[in-house]
């Protein structure tokens, strides 16, 4: 057999209509508030740096059926011991486990209530908070205290609405810093960092789809000004499933351009996997007839020249081979972009029996020659394997090695079934890895520890005045004004709006001047190194009323602003300063700042941080007179000439 | 109150009612916010009467308010039953068999996922499903004695378990382990510590600062520590065996008299007060830290003790007590008082003519320090020359719980004060002891470098 899929680039809408695929989101943005969500630590406060570590296990809770739900059996099988690294600055007893919540954070609380508005959501009355258990130990408790504020809201998109199942407000958890065997570390910096989960129906038919709609949520979310940004400030999880497939969740996506592949590459992974269980059928293999056998093959590899066998048994550790029947042919089958359906073994043995080296298995079906024919034989004839049949070979120290015997059974078995229902990791290559089994529903119950609270009308009430119109009716109505296409979604997102559009209404300058200052403008200063801070609201009320009595002045605008935040502190009270006079200009600047950079002593981990400190060393002097920009790119180049030698 | 409507009171109860559903209704409602689907869960007794609890099919719970309601729609009932399954102990004739009594507590429980209700695991099939390493280390027998929290724990429960351990004691059991909650583990640790006395095995009480229903409790690994004790160690004293430090690494054997909780929330809540405990202990190793305790015996001799005086108080000094406050419990009958003073044993002087009337008046009164740490040292003071001339008596190194364990103890045995004083001066368990190790008193300060590289990198 040999399965065909187009490339990622060839795939067309109706190609992803033929195989049923359907797409959902889990949008996850955190919060700008002054404190995390249950206890009064700093919120945002990130430091690699810590000061204690602490030392704990995940113990899987019986589940409502009297048994362990799939991830709790999964996580207890790895055994994984969980050390928590603490900076004093940004941790209390409670993200350790060691102290009850505190009250909910009512910014937070507020911040989320406003976004429920936004999309339109129902709200409830009553916040109740849960439990969502995490055994994985990202969460020092074993579970994340969450709660629902409003469900069924939706977004325009296209032709249609795109439906919201329900907003969540919960806290973060941990960075991971390492995995390696039997030992996990965490970071816990961003731990209890508010956050709120928008969860889409899968109403999304394309991977393009997919991307805009997370687009347009992120960009919504923005527009009210109350949400972090930056690296790690919003992640996305998505879910892909397609005809005849399994729900699977795409854990941790951390840009929205990474996710048409990765949609792509599970579409095609599942589509796969139906096809292989089809093949097997064929064979005649099934869940109830599949068949596979197991053998400590030491002895056999004992000369081996491959070097990650020949380590391991350096290490003392055993080899172990699984014979699956009639699996010829199975395991070198194409689930995604340069992946074949033995990684699906793979990450498995990796993650369950935390045999993290990697290659930790080695097959049959392996397109190159690591282990030579003659040892392939000898390990076949020991196994009474057959040409039909496929082999494993997997190595680790005595307990590991049997947990992964185990795991490629389970996972070899599992073709015969189709996909499992599982949670995978987003790859930076667009392509995705197991992560753990599916959490049953069975992980959520109610969290004794913090009362019910009520959400009064007065509260709505009161939240709904600062909510802002939504995106894309803003969007819709600023290309009616007239202000260029490429501003359109960088206004419409931006919490300063509403003042943009204050200005508009008070002011007969074009509606695309004031745009292109306001927004366009002002970010190409700020990337130069000028103090746009100093462009307040009132600063730009002045600067417009000067404007409306004379608007040539917009043709120096540029020189003229930028000489104001060069020299002058803005206030109201003396009004605008005039346009810039013409000033001679040193003719040795060069060598100047050339000489400051040569004659500073300090050192600095960041190129930027030094050329930050050198402006501000040379600006007093040139301000006004030589424009900043000019500065900047002269400071730039005397710090490269310096590292060079 | 009815099950069908648990926990819901007026006016939410006639919304119930109006539009005939019930506690595990399936339901579809609509309301002023809109429309909401699940299942009517019930009401926590303690929350307002004006919401209803929703499950929704996402997991979540919410509350909706009653009068935002227009319509419920009863789609089904899907009420759940719970149970603890439960696996067969395993017996192996070569283990020892360790007796567990219950008195309340969550030492092993799970949770009712759609209330949130906890259902406490005690037998040993129940105990075998969720810590199935127990089977390890012996063949464990279990009695449920009381199902209190305990702050209701009291004399009645304190003479009925140090019976039971006795009666457990002459049947024969290698060693006797207590479920007890952590608030008050330590009052019933020192009574019992009088109570019974000359164990022949250890008598271990275990508890857990995080519930079992929450997968980082500590209750799993308390469990295993405190049953290993009771199986393998030699030391038979009465003990508390709780975490050592936050971390899942080793737990502490206290000494059940010099052994108090220090922290309302923390793992490693319980500190032995003036002494070092008497070993750690993890899976695989007992490791004694000190070797002045009984050992195991193999004979079957117990002495139970459990006459005791109930009408006994503890004093708590502040500043600007006034002596009403010592009256009142002369006047009320009281026999007993122990007083935790300040520093080495102090209180003020409006207080000396209510305690003279007290100790006149036949109340044997002890003093005992706030400090915790240290001695009691009356004569460093003419304050404490003129206190103990009044008849109140200075208990050493007594902590204060421990005292008033030990004198409601000692009162039951006689009415001679005398005699009580004699009782109560003698060390019997360790309360008091004639030295401070110089490594007793450690409470360690964050910030300080050599403190802060302890934390810093944990031993793996």
């Amino acid at each position: 057999m040999n399965i065909s899929f187009k490339n990622f680039t060839d795939m067309t809408a109706s190609d992803y209509a033929e195989i049923g695929l359907k797409v959902g989101l889990e949008i996850h943005q955190q919060l700008f508030t002054l404190k995390k969500l249950f206890c009064r630590c700093p919120a945002g406060q990130y430091s690699k740096l810590f000061d204690a570590e602490i030392l704990r296990h995940m113990r899987p809770t019986l589940s409502e059926l009297g048994e362990y739900d799939g991830t709790a059996l999964m996580e207890f099988k790895t055994k994984k011991e969980i050390i928590y690294q603490i900076n004093h600055e940004s941790v209390c007893t409670y993200e350790m486990d060691d102290t009850p919540p505190f009250e909910i954070d009512q910014q937070a609380l507020d911040i989320a209530i406003e976004i429920a508005l936004l999309f339109k959501y129902k709200l409830v009355s009553e916040i109740h908070i849960a439990r969502k258990q995490y055994l994985d130990g990202s969460i020092p408790t074993g579970f994340q205290r969450t709660t629902i504020v409003g469900i069924d809201g939706w977004i325009p998109y296209k032709d249609r609405k795109i439906g919201l199942i329900q907003l969540g407000l919960e806290e973060d958890a941990c960075r991971e810093v390492s995995d390696e065997g039997h030992l996990r570390v965490y970071r816990t910096d961003r731990l209890g960092m508010p956050l709120i989960e928008i969860v889409t129906q899968a109403d999304m038919h394309t991977p393009q789809e997919a991307a805009e709609v997370a687009n347009i949520l992120r960009w919504t979310v923005r527009s009210t000004g109350k949400v972090r940004t930056g690296i790690g400030a919003a992640r996305q999880d998505v879910n892909v499933s397609v005809d005849g497939g399994t729900r699977v969740e795409i854990k941790g996506v951390s840009r929205i351009p990474l996710l048409p592949r990765l949609i792509y590459n599970e579409a095609r992974r599942q589509y796969s996997l139906l096809k292989i269980r089809e093949e097997l059928k064929r064979r005649g293999i099934t869940e109830k007839s599949f068949q596979a056998r197991s053998e400590n093959v030491t002895h056999l590899l004992t000369k081996t020249s491959w070097e990650p066998l020949r380590q391991a048994l350096e290490r003392g550790e055993e080899i172990h081979c699984v014979n699956l029947l009639g699996y010829s042919g199975i395991l070198s089958q194409s689930t995604q972009s340069a992946k074949v359906f033995s990684k699906e073994i793979s990450d498995r043995v990796r993650v369950i029996a935390c045999l993290t080296r990697i290659p930790n298995i080695l097959t049959s079906e392996s397109t190159e020659e690591m282990i030579d024919s003659f040892t392939w034989q000898k390990i076949r004839k020991s196994l009474r394997a057959g040409s039909r049949d496929a082999q494993v070979l997997v190595w680790g120290n005595k307990e590991d090695v049997i947990t992964g015997v185990n795991e490629i059974i389970i996972r070899a078995k599992e073709a015969t079934i189709g996909i499992p229902s599982e949670t995978r990791q987003a790859l930076e290559d667009g392509t995705n890895g197991f992560e753990r089994i599916l959490p049953g529903p069975d992980r959520m119950y109610p969290d004794t520890d913090l009362p019910p609270l009520e959400i009064p009308e007065k509260r709505l009430s009161k939240l709904s005045k600062n909510v802002p119109e939504p995106f894309w009716e803003r969007y819709e109505k600023y290309r009616r004004w007239g202000v260029p296409e490429h501003l359109l979604r960088i206004i419409a997102s931006s919490p300063r709006a509403k003042f943009f559009e204050e200005l508009v209404d008070k002011y007969h300058i074009p509606t695309h001047q004031i745009a292109r200052l306001i927004f366009e403008k002002t970010r190409h200063w700020e990337r130069n190194g000028y103090p746009v801070k100093k462009l307040t609201e009132k600063f730009w009320l002045s600067m417009m009323d000067t404007l409306q009595q004379s608007i040539t002045l917009l043709e120096n605008i540029d020189a003229w602003i930028k000489e104001i935040m060069n020299t002058a502190d803005f206030s109201q009270k003396k009004g605008i300063p005039p346009p810039p006079l013409k000033k001679s200009r040193p003719a040795d600047l060069k060598m100047k700042i050339e000489k400051l950079v040569q004659d500073s002593t300090l050192t600095f981990d960041q190129t930027g941080k030094q050329h930050q400190y050198l402006m501000g060393a040379i600006m007093p002097e040139y301000r006004g007179i030589v424009p900043g920009k000019e500065v900047a790119a002269q400071v730039w180049e005397a710090i490269k000439g310096d590292s060079h030698e | 109150m009815s099950e069908q409507y648990k926990g819901y009171r007026e006016p939410a109860l006639s919304i119930l009612k109006k539009h005939s559903v019930v506690v595990w209704s399936a339901v579809d409602m609509e309301t002023s916010r809109g429309k909401f689907s699940g299942i009517i869960l019930p009401r926590s007794e303690t929350a307002d009467n004006r919401h209803l609890v929703l499950k929704l099919n996402n997991g979540y719970n919410v509350g909706i308010a009653v009068n935002t309601i227009h319509s419920i729609k009863e789609t089904g009932r899907k009420e759940a039953h719970y149970k603890i399954p439960e696996k067969e102990f395993p017996y192996d004739a070569k283990k020892p068999t360790v007796k567990l009594l219950g008195t309340g507590g969550t030492i092993a429980s799970r949770l009712d996922y759609r209330t949130g209700a906890v259902i406490p695991a005690f037998s040993p099939g129940e105990l075998y499903g969720s810590v199935p390493e127990l089977a390890d280390y012996c063949n464990l027998q279990t009695e449920k004695l009381y199902g209190v929290f305990s702050e209701n724990m009291g004399p009645e429960q304190w003479i009925g378990t140090a019976e039971a351990i006795g009666r457990e004691i002459r049947n024969g059991v290698h060693g006797i382990v207590i479920g007890h909650g952590t608030d008050t583990m330590h009052h019933t640790a020192a009574i019992l510590s009088f109570m019974i006395q000359k164990s022949p095995v250890p008598i271990v009480m275990v508890g857990s600062q995080r519930s079992s229903d929450r997968p980082s409790s500590d209750a799993a690994l308390n469990l295993i520590h405190a049953v290993k004790t009771a199986a393998e160690s030699d030391i038979a004293e009465t003990m508390v065996c709780m975490f050592g430090p936050t971390s899942d690494q080793y737990g502490l054997l206290h000494q059940g008299t010099r052994v108090r909780k220090m922290h309302s929330s923390y793992r490693s809540t319980f500190r032995t007060i003036g002494d070092i405990p008497l070993a750690m202990v993890d899976r695989e190793k007992i490791t004694p830290l000190r070797t002045n305790y009984h050992r195991r015996r193999i004979d079957r001799e117990v002495e139970v003790n459990t006459r005791f005086e109930e009408k006994i108080s503890i004093v708590y000094y502040y500043p600007n007590m006034q002596p009403d406050i010592i009256d009142s419990l002369t006047d009320n009958g009281y026999r007993g008082i122990v007083i935790a003073g300040t520093g080495l044993g102090h209180v003020n002087k409006p207080l000396y003519p209510s305690l003279k009337r007290a100790c006149e008046k036949g109340i044997a009164v002890y003093m005992t320090v706030q400090t915790l740490w240290g001695y009691v040292q009356m004569y460093v003071y003419e304050t404490g020359r003129e206190i103990m001339e009044l008849g109140v008596v200075p208990c050493a190194n007594m902590l204060p719980e421990v005292a008033y364990v030990k004198l409601g103890w000692a009162l039951g045995q006689t009415e001679d004060l005398e005699e009580v004083k004699k009782i109560m001066l003698t060390p019997i368990a360790g309360e008091t002891t004639e030295r401070e190790p110089y490594n007793g008193y450690l409470i360690y300060q964050g910030g300080i470098p050599e403190v802060e590289q302890f934390l810093r990198i944990i031993k793996r």
